[in-house]
C-alpha cells in the first residue's frame, strides 16, 4: 500500500496564469484538477477540485462560474448548473454528490497542488 | 451512542427509495447493508424499454454517483438472501454467510408469470423484468425475424414495442378477448387494438397456448411453433412471456410470516410484517388483501416504513405519524406512440353507475366516463387514442368534485377549437393530490409557499413535487402562484441573493452610475460575491450599455462557458462553432472554406434551423485555430454563444422570386450587420420576407419585417421555441430609414426595461398597456425617448467588433484557449464514433468498451 507516502507538491503554473475569478485546469498524473482562483491581490484564494462533473460525465467544471450561495462559496457547473462547494466539494443541490479535493497553495509566484 | 442495523432485501426502485428516504433522515449510528440480486445497482425499469429505443443501461441508473461509496452504507450486488432466522435475527446469503440485522426490510420486487405450458423452458424463450433479460433478448432479437409476445397487458404491449424496435415482425397472443384486459373496456381495447395493428404487429386474442415444439427453423419459418387450444399455430423465432407478475416473497414462506391468498408478504399500515422488526414494501407486500404492481405505492410505502423507523428506533420527533393507506393505480401510459389511460372505476363497476362514452373509429379516439347515480360525481374513466384530459379528470375523481351540468363536454371534441372546460387549482380541495409520482397534496404546496417557497424550483426542493415525472409541474405551479397572490406576495423579480434589484433596475444604476465593472456595481449596489446567475446579467448590461470586449480581465470571470470561449458548450464539454451567415446568404467560395475546416478538424457539420452552418466537437485548443481560418476565409462570429442577435433569415425576394415586392436579402443583411453583437436580455431572431406568403417566416419572430406594395411592415415580440407566439403589426408601410428607425427604438427599450432571460413575447405580456404602449413609445413617441434609444443604438452599433478577431490577435486571451494549463494535448474522455459519415460524441457504453479494449490491448502487448 502507498498509505504512508507524502502528497508531493506539483507545480502546476504561475499564478498570473489564473486570471481572478476563474478557473483552469491541471493534469497531475492522470487526473484532471480543476484550479480557482477566487478573489484578487491579498484576499485572493485558491482551490482545487476534480475537473470531472458527476452530473454530465464531461470533464469541464474549471471552466464554471465562481460565486458565493450564502456562506458558501460555490463553482456552478457549466453544463447543468449544479453548485459545489469549493472547500469540501460537496454539491449543494444533492448533498449525496461530492467532489474530491486537493490542497492547493501559491508559493513565489507559483501554483502548487498536493496530490 | 445507540446503533442500529438495517438490512435491506432487494435494491430494486423501492428498496433503493427506501434507503435514500433513509439517508435524508440523518439518523446517528445507523448502519446500512443492502442485499441485491442482480449485477446491478438499481435502476429504473419503468422505462426499461427505453434501453431498445437506444438508451444504454447507464442512463437507466437510478444511483447518484458516489450514494452506496458513503460512510455506514454497504451494497453488495449478486448477492442472495436465501433464509432469515427470526430468532436470531439474521439472514443467510446464497454464498452461506450470515448478516445480522436490528430491523430487515423486504423489497424483493415480483417475478414475471410463465404460464405452464410444456416447451416454455426453450431456447429463445423469454421473459421482462431485468436489463439481464433485455441484453439475453437483444443478443437472441439479433438473429431473429420473427417475435411473439403472450400477454396482451400493459408489459406485454411494452414488449412488443420493443420487439419492434429491434425490427422483428411482431405478433401479440392475449388469452383474452382483448388487450389491456385490467385497464379498459371492450370499447377501448378495439380502439386500442386497431392503433397497434396499423403500427404493424399482428394481435391475436382469445387464444389459449397448449405447447411449444419446434418449428420450421430460426429464421426460416420460425423456431418454435406455438399450439393453441382452437387448434391453430404461429410460428416465431423468439417468445417473450408477459402474462403477469406474482410477488417474491420465498423469505418471507420461510420465515412462516403470514402471506396473502394471492401471495405477497402481509404487512400493515405502517409497513410492517407481523415481526415488527422486519418490513415489506413494494411489489413484494400485500395490504388489505391488495398487490400493487405499479411504483408510486410502493415509494409511498418506502416513505412510511423510513417514518416509522425513525420514530420507534430513533425517537425522532415529528415522525410515526405516517399510515400507508392504499394507493390510486390509476394510469396514464403511451404504449407504442398511443395514449391509453384509466381512471378509478373505469369498468363501472359501481352499482348502478351509469356511463357516458364517445368514440370515433375513424380518428382512433375512444374516450369514456363512469358516472354515479345521480350524475354529479365522476367515478372512473378510460381514455384511449388521446388523453389530454387525464390530470383534470383524475383530479374529479380523487377529490369527490361536483360534475358540471353537462360532463359529456368534458371528453366530446370542441367544434370550435376552443379548450375545455379545464380545472382551476382553486376548484381542489387542500386534501387533492397533485403530484401523484411523489404523493403531494395542495396543502403541502400552499404550506411550502408560506413557509417562504416562491418558485417551482424552490417547491420541487422542499415538498417534491414536480421531481419525478415532472407532469404535475404546471399545476404545482399554479397552486403557487395562487397562494402567493392570496398572501399577497408579489413575484420577487430581483436577480439573486446579491442584488435586491431588477434587471431593469439595475440596468438604470449602471447607466446612470456610468458603472463599468462588476466590482463597482456589486460593491456599491450589492453584497456577496456575486454567482452564475448575476454574473452574466450583468455582463451582458455593461456590454449592452458600453459594448467592452466580453473577454477583457476584469469581465473575464462573469463570463458563462459559452460567452467566455465564443463558442456553445455540448453535453461532452466540446464546443460548437457557428460563423455568420448573414441572412443565410453564402458565396460557394466561402460554402468551401467552411468544408474544408470542418474537414482539416474533423467537426460535426450541419445546417442549423438558422440558416447557417454549426461546426461542433472542437476542444478549447482547437478553437482559436478553427477561428484563424474561418477569420482568414472572411468570415466573422456568429454570436451563437451569446444572449445577441442570433440569425436574420431572409428568403430570396424580389431578386429572383416572381412574387417579390422588395429586396428581403438586401434588408435582411443590411438588419443583421448593424445589429451583430448586440447584447440583450435575451436571444434576438429576426427575419426578412419578400412577400405576404413569408417564406422567412417573419411573424415568428422578435423583430419580423415583411415587404408590401408599399414598403415594410414592421412585426414584433413574436418567437418560435418552447411557447410559440405570433409577432403583431407595429407599424406599416415603413421606409428603409423609418423602418430601421423603429427598431432601433424597440431593441433598445426592451434591452432596458426586459427582465434577465426574458424573451421580447413575455417581456410585452408584462407591459403595462400592452402592444399601444409599445406604439406609443416607439412609432408615436409619445415618452419623448425615440432620440435617446436611436443615440444610445448608434453608440453600441458603431463599437462593433468581431470577438474571434479580438480574441486571436490578443496574446493574453488566447493563452486562456488551453485544455490543461500545464500540458498540451485534449480532453482524453471526450471520444467519438463515426455515424452517417460524421463524428458523433462516444456514449458513456461505448467509452467504457473502449477503454476495455484499451486495456486488453494493452495486456495482449505486454
Ligand atoms: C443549432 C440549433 C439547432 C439546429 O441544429 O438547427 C440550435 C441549438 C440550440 N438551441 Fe435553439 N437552435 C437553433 C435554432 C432554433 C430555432 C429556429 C430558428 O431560430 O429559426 C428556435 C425557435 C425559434 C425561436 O427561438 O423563437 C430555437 C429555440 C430555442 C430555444 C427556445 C427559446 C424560447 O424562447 O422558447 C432555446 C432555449 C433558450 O434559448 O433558452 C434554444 C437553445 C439552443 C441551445 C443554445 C441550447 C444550449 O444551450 O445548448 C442549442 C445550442 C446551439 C449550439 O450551436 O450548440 N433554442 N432554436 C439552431 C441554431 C440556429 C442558428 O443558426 O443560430
Ligand atoms: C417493462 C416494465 C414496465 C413498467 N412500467 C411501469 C409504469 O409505467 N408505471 C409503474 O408505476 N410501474 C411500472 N412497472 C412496474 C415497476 O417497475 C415496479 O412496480 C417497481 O419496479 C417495483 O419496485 P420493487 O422495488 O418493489 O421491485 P423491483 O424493482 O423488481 O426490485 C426488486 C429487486 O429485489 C431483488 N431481489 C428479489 N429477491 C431477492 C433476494 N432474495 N435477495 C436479494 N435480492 C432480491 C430483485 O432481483 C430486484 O432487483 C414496470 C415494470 C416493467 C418490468
Ligand atoms: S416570401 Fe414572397 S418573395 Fe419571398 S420567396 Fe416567398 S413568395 Fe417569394
Ligand atoms: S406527478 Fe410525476 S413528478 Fe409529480
Amino acid at each position: 500500500m502507498d498509505g504512508a507516502m507524502q502528497p508531493h507538491w506539483h507545480d502546476i503554473c504561475a499564478l498570473d496564469e489564473i486570471w481572478p475569478n476563474t478557473g483552469v485546469c491541471a493534469r497531475i498524473g492522470g487526473v484532471q484538477v480543476a484550479v480557482f482562483r477566487l478573489g484578487d491581490g491579498a484576499g485572493g484564494r485558491l482551490f482545487a477540485l476534480q475537473n470531472h462533473d458527476p452530473f454530465s460525465g464531461a470533464n469541464v467544471l474549471s471552466r464554471g462560474l465562481l460565486g458565493n450561495l450564502g456562506e458558501r462559496l460555490v463553482v456552478a457547473s457549466p453544463i447543468y448548473k449544479q453548485h459545489f462547494d469549493l472547500a469540501t466539494g460537496e454539491c449543494v443541490e444533492d448533498a449525496g454528490v461530492a467532489l474530491r479535493t486537493w490542497p492547493v497553495r501559491a508559493a513565489g509566484g507559483r501554483v502548487q497542488v498536493a496530490a | 451512542m445507540k446503533k442500529m442495523k438495517i438490512v435491506v432485501v432487494g435494491n430494486g426502485m423501492v428498496g433503493h427509495r427506501f434507503v435514500e428516504e433513509l439517508v435524508a433522515k440523518q439518523l446517528p449510528g445507523l448502519e446500512i447493508v443492502v442485499l441485491g440480486e442482480e449485477s446491478r445497482p438499481a435502476y429504473d425499469r419503468v422505462h426499461l424499454s427505453a434501453f431498445f429505443a437506444g438508451g444504454s443501461a447507464q442512463e437507466l441508473s437510478l444511483v447518484k454517483p458516489g450514494f452506496y461509496e458513503r460512510e455506514g452504507i454497504e451494497l453488495r450486488l449478486g448477492a442472495k438472501a436465501v433464509a432469515v432466522d427470526r430468532q436470531r435475527r439474521k439472514v443467510k446469503l446464497a454464498s452461506g454467510e450470515t448478516i445480522g440485522y436490528d430491523k430487515l426490510v423486504l423489497a424483493t420486487g415480483s417475478y414475471p408469470f410463465v404460464p405452464p405450458v410444456p416447451g416454455r423452458d426453450r431456447e429463445g424463450c423469454f421473459v421482462y423484468r431485468t436489463i439481464d433479460d433485455l441484453e439475453a433478448m437483444a443478443a437472441w432479437g439479433a438473429k431473429s425475424k420473427t417475435g411473439v409476445v403472450v400477454g396482451g397487458g400493459l408489459l406485454g404491449l411494452e414488449a412488443a414495442k420493443a420487439l419492434k424496435d429491434m425490427g422483428l415482425q411482431t405478433h401479440v397472443v392475449e388469452f383474452a378477448p382483448r388487450l389491456m384486459a385490467v385497464q379498459v373496456d371492450d370499447g377501448g381495447g378495439r380502439v386500442l387494438r386497431a392503433k397497434i395493428e396499423a403500427l404493424g404487429v399482428a394481435v391475436h386474442t382469445g387464444k389459449n397456448t397448449v405447447e411449444i415444439v419446434d418449428g420450421a427453423g430460426l429464421g426460416v419459418g420460425g423456431r418454435h411453433a406455438m399450439k393453441f387450444l382452437d387448434g391453430g399455430q404461429l410460428e416465431a423465432d423468439m417468445i417473450v412471456f408477459s402474462a403477469g407478475i406474482r410477488p417474491r416473497d420465498e423469505l418471507a414462506r420461510n420465515a412462516a410470516l403470514p402471506r396473502g391468498e394471492r401471495g405477497g408478504v402481509v404487512i400493515d399500515d405502517r409497513c410492517r410484517t407481523a415481526d415488527h422488526d422486519i418490513y415489506a414494501i413494494g411489489e413484494c407486500a400485500v395490504w388489505e388483501g391488495r398487490l400493487f404492481g405499479l411504483v408510486a405505492p410502493g415509494y409511498e410505502m418506502a416513505r412510511v416504513a423510513v417514518d416509522d423507523i425513525a420514530a420507534t428506533g430513533f425517537d425522532r420527533a415529528g415522525c410515526g405519524e405516517s399510515r400507508f393507506g392504499g394507493a390510486d393505480t390509476s394510469t396514464k401510459l403511451k404504449l407504442m406512440g398511443v395514449d391509453v389511460a384509466s381512471i378509478g372505476d373505469a369498468h363501472g363497476a359501481t352499482p348502478d353507475s351509469r356511463i357516458c362514452q364517445y368514440s370515433d373509429e375513424r380518428r382512433q379516439v375512444y374516450k369514456k366516463l363512469v358516472l354515479s347515480a345521480c350524475g354529479r360525481r365522476l367515478l372512473g374513466a378510460v381514455l384511449v387514442g388521446e388523453a389530454e384530459e387525464y390530470g383534470t379528470l383524475l383530479q374529479m375523481v380523487l377529490n369527490r368534485i361536483e360534475l358540471p351540468e353537462s360532463p359529456e363536454f368534458l371528453i366530446l371534441p370542441s367544434a370550435d377549437g376552443a379548450a375545455r372546460p379545464g380545472l382551476g387549482a382553486e376548484a381542489l380541495p387542500d386534501a387533492a393530490q397533485v403530484c401523484s409520482c411523489n404523493n403531494v397534496s395542495k396543502g403541502q404546496i400552499r404550506a411550502a409557499v408560506r413557509d417562504g417557497a416562491a418558485s417551482i424550483g424552490a417547491i420541487k426542493k422542499c415538498t417534491r413535487a414536480g421531481s419525478s415525472c415532472g407532469g404535475c409541474v404546471p399545476l404545482a405551479t399554479q397552486v403557487m402562484k395562487a397562494e402567493m397572490s392570496r398572501l399577497g406576495m408579489t413575484v420577487n423579480n430581483h436577480v439573486c441573493e446579491h442584488f435586491p434589484f431588477s434587471r431593469q433596475e439595475l440596468y438604470h444604476l449602471v447607466r446612470v452610475g456610468k458603472i463599468r465593472t462588476f466590482d463597482e456595481l456589486i460593491g456599491r449596489h450589492g453584497r456577496g460575491l456575486g454567482c452564475d446567475v448575476c454574473k452574466p446579467a450583468v455582463a451582458s448590461i455593461l456590454a449592452s450599455c458600453w459594448n467592452a470586449f466580453v473577454l477583457e480581465k476584469d469581465k473575464a470571470g462573469l463570463q458563462d462557458s459559452n460567452d467566455y470561449f465564443l463558442a456553445n458548450i455540448q453535453k461532452d464539454g466540446t464546443y460548437s462553432v457557428v460563423p455568420r451567415i448573414a441572412g443565410g446568404e453564402i458565396a460557394p467560395d466561402k460554402l468551401i472554406a467552411i468544408g474544408e475546416v470542418a474537414r482539416k478538424y474533423g467537426l460535426y457539420t450541419k445546417i442549423t434551423g438558422g440558416q447557417r452552418i454549426d461546426l461542433f466537437g472542437a476542444q478549447v485548443h482547437q478553437l482559436p485555430l478553427i477561428w484563424q481560418e474561418l477569420v482568414d476565409a472572411g468570415f466573422e462570429s456568429g454570436h451563437a454563444y451569446g444572449k445577441a442577435l442570433r440569425t436574420v433569415k431572409s428568403c430570396v425576394g424580389s431578386t429572383w422570386c416572381r412574387y417579390g415586392m422588395l429586396d428581403s436579402v438586401s434588408m435582411a443583411l443590411a438588419i443583421e450587420h448593424r445589429y451583430k453583437g448586440l447584447r440583450a436580455p435575451h436571444k434576438l431572431k429576426s427575419a426578412v420576407s419578400g412577400c405576404t406568403r413569408e417564406c422567412a417566416e417573419a411573424q415568428s419572430k422578435d423583430f419580423g419585417v415583411i415587404a408590401t406594395e408599399n414598403g415594410w411592415n414592421l412585426y414584433v415580440c413574436g418567437n418560435g421555441g418552447m411557447k410559440p407566439r405570433h409577432a403583431e403589426l407595429l407599424a406599416g408601410d415603413l421606409d428603409d430609414e423609418t423602418l430601421i428607425r423603429y427598431i432601433d427604438r424597440f431593441l433598445m427599450f426592451y434591452i432596458r426595461t426586459a427582465d434577465r432571460l426574458q424573451r421580447t413575447s413575455v417581456w410585452r405580456d408584462n407591459l403595462e398597456g400592452g402592444l399601444d404602449y409599445l406604439k406609443d413609445v416607439v412609432v408615436h413617441d409619445r415618452l419623448g425617448l425615440g432620440a435617446e434609444l436611436e443615440a444610445e443604438m448608434s453608440q453600441v452599433v458603431g463599437s462593433y467588433a468581431c470577438e474571434w478577431k479580438r480574441a486571436i490577435e490578443d496574446p493574453e486571451t488566447l493563452r486562456r484557449f488551453r485544455t490543461f494549463v500545464n500540458a498540451d494535448g485534449g480532453d482524453e474522455n471526450v471520444a467519438f464514433v463515426r455515424e452517417r459519415g460524421q463524428i458523433r460524441p462516444a456514449r458513456a457504453a461505448e467509452k467504457r468498451a473502449r477503454a476495455i479494449d484499451a486495456v486488453l490491448a494493452g495486456e495482449a502487448a505486454t
